[in-house]
């Protein structure tokens, strides 16, 4: 059974939604070449539209129906106080360039988030413009890229990635215009540090870093692998992902990273809402806070006795230039601003302390079940490969699968790449005990089925409202449109 | 405060664990740096935070204080409440990007109507799942001409009436590359239109990029310009307000290769400048080639229709380094927005809105420049935003309608130093024949001090 498009509701006459008669002359419209002929929408009642997106919306699984274990994605609980924050018709009827001083509100609650990422993570200066963690990454990359043309070290175009990083880095490093470098991992985990001492010469930008990585493993060495990059003349961008494992635990800028970008839609619970929006701010050491994207949120002038400061947008010396319209997806960071104002220090550490528990926990449940690949203590996620020796033919996919009929959303699968058949899973500390019970059973329970019955993984999932959708199938016959598109006007 | 462990329980797991106490969980952390003091307020409870947040956003002055006739590139129209009671549904904005498509249909088949919606309005084959803004989607249009072409056609052609954040985001992108960015220098002509670029074009150029309605709010037939580049191999891309597509022809419709917009007039409050919509459209020959994410149709195990995302080959997580964009979420919940307010508006209620938006800003163009010292800027033919020369600064005379509740329009002195003393003003459905009155009044005042 599948829900109607928009376009096969669609009856021609109706409409959801009128307009007032113009209160003005009606102006003489232009010439017809010019006016469109046809406006191909469909056609409505508000009913209709309602009942439809209602319907889609139950077909979703979501935080609020279950378990979310997702991992490097941080699938926490999203307060719903958050959402009542950003629509404040104060903030959300706003216009982006309207005078100053009628914006001094949202100035001042920037200006203050910006100081509170900066003591969270040890770092000098932030923006809080870039729309999503990747923009970010793009954001530090092209500061680095900015800091050692600043120096005339021009021949400085390589990039190192150790194989533990995130997905996005190399793709990131490739668009900022430099050569991307492997580094490969030890048997512990970490940044292998001879391959590392290998590959660093003059002609080094910079490391990207995921501490903890992408296996959920805190580096041993992350003070001396910080060291031989900065000793090459490197730079290290830390992939701040992985951030909800270590806020009020370690701060990136004290163990000496110079640029990290944080993820307001993972570690500071605003919403994912189904791929986006994120918010992707980025902190910097003291040496590349000129650089900064345009604008920043600053002071203009100092608080007096009777006044408080003029908050206004300023423009770092050496900025790197805009990197998208206005300042920013503010409406997400009014949520992450209320998240820290109901936490503060000792919240904050406990969001870290109770992710880190979490994972530990369920892990120490289900490891006699599964492979475990690095047999440490993990920080907020650790990683399994999905794969028994004895039951060739079930793979992590499979598990994946079964793990909807009942009722979980999957973990992350086949990433990292380094772990065979890798099942990456974070519970987020906003699971209870007895959730993560619930689910280390059913990890259980899945791991006999697929040396009892495989063939329930295989065929699996059995209990969604659509099966396993042929993917092979809708990237050759391409259909990305309610209509097979006819030959474009020419 | 959103953890629920009590102190039982977590005695209990860390036994299960083996180790004595939390602290003990960290012992790869660097000692010296381990557990660092925060400086931060104290934790409040939702109640005070309530009544703290609230003091930020009483301190501005929002568009429901003041009247408004700013745009320049984000727009105050009306949003009709559906909208925002299906936004809250948690099943939408508490999901993650859709990689299961067994248990996400519901954002999946949303996007395809997104992707469905996108393409009727811009007359345009294939539309992604949407970029972060206008300005971002400008500049991976930029970065995907440069890849159509293999990097052999280093000029892009830039209209200097492109929005100017969107060409200072594409030149920020682009610094990697070895682009030869022309058109738009400070000496440009604001007058010439369209057949000012077409000289520009030549056989090293991977694309032209226009506006429409262009920044200045006026509307041209782009239909010879994107003959003109086709001719030379070049491609074009026109940059919509998509509001506009309600009355004007459609970007299909004169040729464009690549469409591209800020989609926050559609649904999406002005939130202070975000999270706004990205569109990126183009036609069907370069569907692979597009950045971001996809979805498609095909059947599941069953038979059935079904939607999952597709070409996911090309993107970052799979292409790694040789994916030509990084980037990895889509605004989902920005784009479904804007589905749910074009499925409520139709073809009937889009159509009314944008001749509302036409018809109150030409009363205002012809009202503001019967008073003596204002004129407009252009002869062109205009949507709902137009320049008008002033007879002072704009500054100043802003800050005289400001005294009197009204944001006047936007400054143009800094971006284009040739306009000194012109202001750009939009005019939406949201403006009543008053507020116009009362803008018109109070500029005749200005001119007489």
């Amino acid at each position: 059974m599948s829900e109607k498009t928009i376009f096969e509701l669609s009856s021609p006459g109706r409409q959801g939604v009128r307009f007032p008669a113009p209160d003005v002359t009606p102006a003489e419209l232009p010439d017809e070449s010019l006016i469109r002929a046809d406006l191909p929408l469909p056609e409505l009642a508000e009913v209709d539209v309602i009942r439809h997106f209602t319907a889609l919306s139950k077909l979703n699984y979501c935080v609020d129906s279950g378990l979310y274990p997702l991992g490097s994605c941080t699938m926490k609980y999203n307060p719903r106080i958050n959402e009542d924050m950003a629509r404040l018709p104060g903030f959300a009827f706003t216009h982006p360039l309207q005078p100053i001083e009628t914006i001094q509100g949202s100035l001042a609650l920037m200006f203050q988030m910006q100081e509170w990422l900066k003591e969270i993570s040890g770092f000098e200066g932030v923006t809080l413009e870039p729309a999503a963690g990747a923009q970010g990454e793009l954001v530090g990359v092209l500061i680095i890229r900015a800091y050692h043309q600043s120096r005339g070290d021009t021949k400085r175009t390589k990039i190192l990635i150790p194989d533990s990083a995130h997905g996005t880095n190399p793709a990131t490093s490739a668009m900022s215009g430099f050569e991307v470098l492997p580094v490969p991992s030890d048997a512990r985990g970490n940044v292998d540090l001879e391959a590392l001492k290998a590959v660093c010469d003059d002609t080094l930008a910079g490391l990207m870093l995921t501490n903890p990585n992408t296996l959920g493993l805190f580096d041993e060495h992350v003070l001396e692998l910080i060291d031989i990059v900065h000793k090459a003349g490197g730079l290290v961008y830390g992939d701040g992902a992985n951030l909800n494992a270590i806020m009020g635990v370690v701060r990136p800028g004290d163990l000496g990273i110079d640029v990290m970008h944080f993820n307001l839609h993972k570690t500071f619970s605003t919403p994912h809402g189904g791929g986006g929006p994120g918010s992707g701010p980025v902190g910097v050491a003291k040496h590349l806070v000129d650089f900064l994207p345009d604008p920043v949120v600053g002071i203009i002038e100092d608080a007096t006795e009777e006044m408080p400061p003029l908050y206004g947008f300023v423009t770092p010396a050496k900025t790197i230039g805009r990197i998208k319209s206005f300042a920013g997806h503010f409406g997400v960071i009014v949520r992450a601003y209320t998240y820290v104002l109901m936490h503060g220090a000792e919240g904050l550490r406990d969001i870290s302390e109770m992710a880190v528990l979490n994972a530990n926990y369920l892990l120490s449940k289900i490891r006699h079940a599964y492979t475990l690949p690095y047999n440490r203590t993990c920080m907020h996620e650790f990683v399994l490969e999905g794969v028994w020796p004895d039951v060739a033919d079930v793979h992590a996919l499979d598990i994946a699968k079964r793990l909807m009929d009942y009722d979980y959303h999957p973990p992350t699968n086949y990433f990292p790449l380094i772990v065979h058949e890798a099942l990456m899973i974070e519970p987020t500390e906003t699971e209870s005990k007895q959730t993560l019970d619930a689910f280390a059973e059913t990890l259980l329970k899945i791991a006999e089925e697929a040396h009892t019955t495989p063939e329930l993984l295989k065929e699996a999932p059995h209990k969604t409202p659509i099966g396993r959708v042929d993917e092979v199938r809708a990237a050759r016959d391409l259909v990305l449109c309610c209509w097979i598109p006819e030959e474009p006007v020419k | 405060m959103f953890t629920p462990h009590t102190e039982t329980e977590k005695k209990e797991m860390l036994n299960a664990i083996g180790v004595q106490k939390l602290a003990d969980l960290f012992q790869d952390v660097p000692a010296k740096y381990r557990f660092p003091h925060l400086n931060l307020p104290d934790p409040l409870t939702e109640m005070e935070v309530a009544a703290e947040v609230g003091h930020f956003a009483s301190a501005n002055e929002s568009t429901r204080d003041l009247v408004s006739f700013l745009g320049a590139g984000a727009y105050h129209h009306y949003i009709p409440a559906a909208v925002d009671s299906l936004l809250r549904r948690g099943e939408f904005f508490t999901a993650y990007t859709p990689y299961q498509p067994e248990i996400s249909q519901g954002t999946l088949q949303a996007i395809f109507e997104y992707q469905s919606l996108i393409a009727a309005l811009t007359g345009m084959d294939v539309s992604n799942a949407s970029h972060y803004d206008g300005a971002t989607a400008a500049a991976e249009a930029v970065i995907m001409a440069y890849h159509n072409f293999r990097g052999k056609r280093p000029r892009m052609v830039l209209s200097p009436s492109l929005n100017p954040q969107y060409r200072a985001t594409l030149r920020t992108y682009t610094q990697g590359y070895n682009l030869d960015l022309v058109g738009d220098g400070k000496d440009a002509d604001l007058f010439a239109g369209p057949d000012g670029l077409i000289s520009l074009i030549d056989n090293n150029t991977a694309l032209v990029m226009v506006q429409y309605p262009d920044f200045f709010g006026r509307v041209y037939d782009y239909t010879q310009l994107a003959k003109k580049a086709h001719e030379m191999g070049a491609l074009v891309c026109v940059a919509i307000n998509p509001t506009a597509l309600g009355l004007f022809k459609s970007p299909g419709e004169m040729g464009a290769d690549i469409v591209i917009g800020e989609g926050q007039p559609l649904g999406i409050p002005l939130s202070f400048g975000g999270p706004y919509l990205g569109i990126f459209a183009v036609r069907k020959e370069f569907a692979r080639k597009i950045s971001g994410r996809l979805v498609g149709e095909s059947v599941d195990s069953r038979g059935n229709r079904a939607f999952v995302l597709t070409l996911t080959a090309r993107e970052q997580h799979i292409r790694r380094e040789k994916a030509s964009s990084n980037i990895c979420s889509n605004q989902g919940l920005m784009a479904l927005a804007s589905t749910i307010y074009m499925s409520l508006l139709g073809k009937q209620g889009f159509r009314q809105m944008a001749e509302l938006c036409y018809h109150k800003a030409h009363y205002a163009a012809e009202k503001l420049a019967a008073i003596p010292g204002y004129s407009l800027c252009f002869n062109s033919i205009y949507f709902h935003e137009f320049v008008v020369c002033c007879p002072k600064p704009v500054a100043e005379i802003n800050e005289h309608l400001l005294e009197h509740g009204i944001i006047g329009g936007f400054d143009l002195s800094e971006e284009y130093p040739s306009l000194p003393n012109h202001m750009l003003l939009a005019v939406t459905e949201m403006n009543s024949r008053e507020e116009i009155d009362l803008l018109c009044e109070v500029l005749a005042e200005v001119s007489h001090e």
